[in-house]
């Protein structure tokens, strides 16, 4: 019941937002060849890329629509999914690896109940991994909405985590 | 009025003597005795509060009226991440680190005012205990030959006119006034250059090719889609300095005959997307690049476009198809991207250090440039020292130092007193060197003797606690997640090494496995469609090749001699180190220890699923694993 609920106020979102949608993908009529762009602009815009945006991008760039749902599956920039209000990325590369970086995604999926990709029910988080933010002198490193954190522990993941609902 | 408004507002130089009075007019405005203090804004010093200390700064020096004095600027990486975030005050730069926007105001009185060092702040020697106050005596930078990343500590890589102060775009206009582009190539060649991004093609060799392909539309492309895990130099460079790459690109296309570029950039990367854009703009802006620049009667426009988060990107022909709007899926490479790349044009490909690498050899010279070096390799490479290293950041050195000087003396050795096992080079193709091999020269050639490679210069240490066998499982993870699964082999064989490799990892693992990798790795390297494929079995060849008695003792033994391979460890109790303070038990998030306050707990193994929890929290070194 919760998850329709939710979808409606989602589509209605895309709905008040469809002038915007349109004059972005009017955009990029003439540069069909950045389509990669247009998808960043509209999880930008979004947080995700909406079923129906991909449909109306095909349409209006005539472009093949399985073209356009390929590359927005092809790259790992984008999410066919809602995301949550807070979006953790948990560093996976080598020198984040090394210093411990898969105890973090392990205690995110113990304590949380969140595996990489996923979005908790309450919407609060969305856990992502990277392969490497290029920050390895930091690590490991977690970013959360855009704020890099240090040297994380799993404790300390605890205390950043308590600052965002 | 208007005209003269005007006149100020557009900033285009029409021709070369403009540049060289701009910059004549920049350095004479300059007061010589103001004190320059430059803080580090590079991504690693941000995460650590630099901006904080930049805003600490710009009150200080407004609430004092210290404007006239002091030149402050927020520039690019200063390469020493570790010790982030980084303030450095001129001329005798004097060397800060972890400052806090609370130690600015002392800094001002006691350093800028007062000419005297706030020793707190400063780097001591971790051997000597020495109080290092200068940046050129710290032992990280003493060793280095920073050409490349020099300028990165010096300039506000958000203004163009500190470039140009600096001498930038000096080598534009020396190719521009009396060089052919044949000559340009030519000096390119003679100086040895190889490609920076990996496979260490010569330069020279490629640009000549791309040249006689006769086409009026060409293209000029940055491979800015750093995707190795643990190297972030290319990131550093466009963020600390994205000009040099910027005229290194003008150059190339003046070379080739190119009159628009691409720049692409990883998604990963906020802060050099946005300081190559601004770049990009103010070039424009002074006429730099765009049409008739300086009026030359030469043409070139330049475009960014940001990746998608795929590694396959990196390798050219899924970087052209990304390009062109499609997914990042290798072609085989029956013609060469000289003549068809993207669009179907002929397309010039380099790496942001190789671009980086141009307006030097132009400045000083090929005879210069490959006086440095080894005889194969030339110039220098910024490697990114990372992992279980003392100093942690950016190095760039001469081609030819040993692995041994890199990590024992410019890296400062091993943290905590441990012992050094291996360093990897090379990113997921390359592979991991043993510590017998470190006396080891590091050159393209060198690196490939040793069944590894120079990759971007990606240099992960790691010590004993670090298992080899799980390094080899991570890569392979790594490679199989980033597979495009175009072709069979690259697709099905990590699948299938990952596979293996997670059985041994388990304690599953079956004597006759190594033999089964190494012929799967052979498939790999012999039939997979592109590099990123053909080279994907180095990681665990070369710790097949290297750490040998790791691998049987996770198969034969079902131990992990490092404590890495969770199933493979037991965590007990010692009773008589035990003091029964009960932080164990409270750590443990499946109730597994019990025991009664102030006697010794124990674990119960069926529950425990081995997080370390208890052992990170036990303060008696009670908790043991074996």
């Amino acid at each position: 019941m919760d998850i329709e609920l939710d979808f409606a106020a989602l589509q209605e979102i895309i709905t008040s937002n469809a002038g915007k949608v349109e004059a972005l993908i009017d955009s990029y009529v003439d540069k069909k060849e950045q389509l990669i762009s247009l998808l960043q602009d509209i999880q930008a815009e979004f947080n995700y890329i909406p079923q129906d945006v991909i449909i109306r991008i095909s349409q209006k760039l005539e472009l093949p629509l399985s073209q356009v749902f390929s590359v927005a599956t092809f790259f790992k920039a984008f999410s066919l999914k809602p995301r949550g209000r807070h979006v953790i990325t948990v560093c996976m590369g080598t020198a984040c690896h090394v210093r411990g970086g898969q105890r973090l995604v392990n205690k995110m999926a113990r304590d949380y109940k969140l595996q990489p990709g996923e979005t908790s029910p309450d919407e609060r988080f969305t856990l992502e991994t990277a392969n490497c933010l290029g920050c390895c002198a930091l690590g490991p490193v977690v970013v959360v909405d855009g704020k890099y954190e240090s040297q994380v522990t799993p404790d300390k993941l605890d205390k950043i985590l308590k600052k965002y609902d | 009025m208007v005209e003269q408004v005007k006149k100020l507002l557009d900033k285009r130089l029409k021709s070369i003597p403009e540049l060289e009075q701009l910059r004549q007019s920049i350095i004479s405005d300059r007061d010589a005795g103001r004190i320059t203090v430059s803080v580090c804004g590079g991504t690693g010093c941000r995460a650590l509060g630099a901006e904080d200390v930049v805003d600490a700064f710009s009150e200080e020096i407004e609430k004092k009226e210290l404007a006239v004095k002091i030149e402050f600027k927020e520039t690019g990486c200063h390469g020493f991440c570790e010790r982030g975030p980084v303030v450095v005050v001129g001329p005798q730069k004097i060397f800060y680190q972890h400052v806090k926007p609370e130690d600015v105001p002392e800094i001002i009185d006691v350093t800028v005012l007062g000419g005297k060092i706030v020793k707190r702040l400063l780097y001591t020697d971790p051997i000597t205990n020495d109080e290092i106050p200068y940046e050129a005596d710290v032992p990280f930078y003493k060793r280095q030959t920073r050409l490349i990343l020099g300028s990165n500590g010096e300039i506000d890589p958000t203004d163009i006119e500190q470039y140009v102060a600096a001498g930038g775009y000096s080598a534009l206009t020396k190719v521009l006034t009396g060089m052919s582009p044949e000559q340009v190539i030519g000096e390119i060649t003679k100086s040895g250059l190889r490609g920076r991004g990996g496979g260490g093609f010569p330069t020279g060799r490629k640009w000549q090719s791309c040249r006689v392909v006769k086409n009026d539309v060409k293209y000029v492309l940055c491979n800015a889609d750093e995707g190795d895990p643990g190297a972030y130099q290319d990131r550093s460079i466009l963020e600390g300095n994205p000009h040099s790459v910027l005229e290194g690109m003008i150059i190339g296309a003046y070379a080739i005959g190119s009159h628009q570029g691409y720049v692409y950039v990883r998604n990963e990367y906020p802060l050099a997307v946005e300081h190559a854009r601004t770049a990009i703009e103010q070039a424009m802006e002074y006429g730099l690049l765009g049409e008739n620049i300086l009026g030359s009667g030469f043409d070139f426009k330049l475009t960014i476009n940001k990746g998608g988060g795929a590694f396959v990107c990196g390798e050219s022909s899924a970087l052209i198809a990304s390009l062109e709007g499609k997914i990042g899926e290798p072609k085989a490479k029956y013609v060469h991207m000289a003549e068809r790349g993207l669009w179907d044009k002929p397309s010039l490909l380099n790496n942001v250090k190789t671009w980086a690498n141009v307006p030097l050899i132009i400045n000083k010279g090929a005879d210069w440039y490959s006086k440095i070096g080894t005889a194969g390799s030339k110039g220098t490479m910024v490697f990114s020292l990372v992992g279980k290293i003392n100093n942690t950041g950016l190095v760039e050195v001469p081609m030819g130092v040993t692995l041994r000087e890199m990590i024992f003396e410019i890296g400062g050795g091993i943290p905590n007193g441990k012992k050094f096992k291996a360093v990897q080079t090379g990113g997921p193709s390359g592979g991991c060197i043993p510590e017998y091999l470190l006396d080891t020269p590091v050159d393209f050639d060198e690196l490939t003797k040793l069944g590894s490679m120079m990759g971007s210069g990606g240099m992960i240490v790691m010590d004993e606690d670090n298992c080899m066998v799980d390094v080899a499982r991570y890569f392979i993870e790594f490679l199989k997640g980033e597979s495009c699964g175009k072709c069979t082999p690259c697709r099905e064989g990590l699948s299938k090494l990952s596979e293996i490799l997670d059985r041994i990892t388990h304690g599953q693992g079956r004597p006759e496995d190594l033999d089964t990798m190494t012929d799967l790795a052979e498939v790999l390297s012999s039939g997979a469609l592109c590099a990123l494929g053909r080279t994907a079995a180095n990681p665990v060849l070369s710790t097949i090749r290297y750490f040998k008695d790791e691998y049987m003792a996770h198969i034969i033994n079902k131990k992990c001699p490092a404590h890495v391979c969770r199933e493979l460890i037991t965590y007990s109790i010692d009773a008589e180190k035990c003091t029964g303070c009960g932080a164990c038990a409270r750590a443990c998030s499946t109730k597994a220890i019990s025991g009664e306050k102030k006697q010794p707990h124990v674990i119960n193994q069926g529950m425990c699923i081995k997080c370390s929890a208890c052992f990170d929290a036990c303060k008696f070194d009670a908790v043991t694993r074996s």
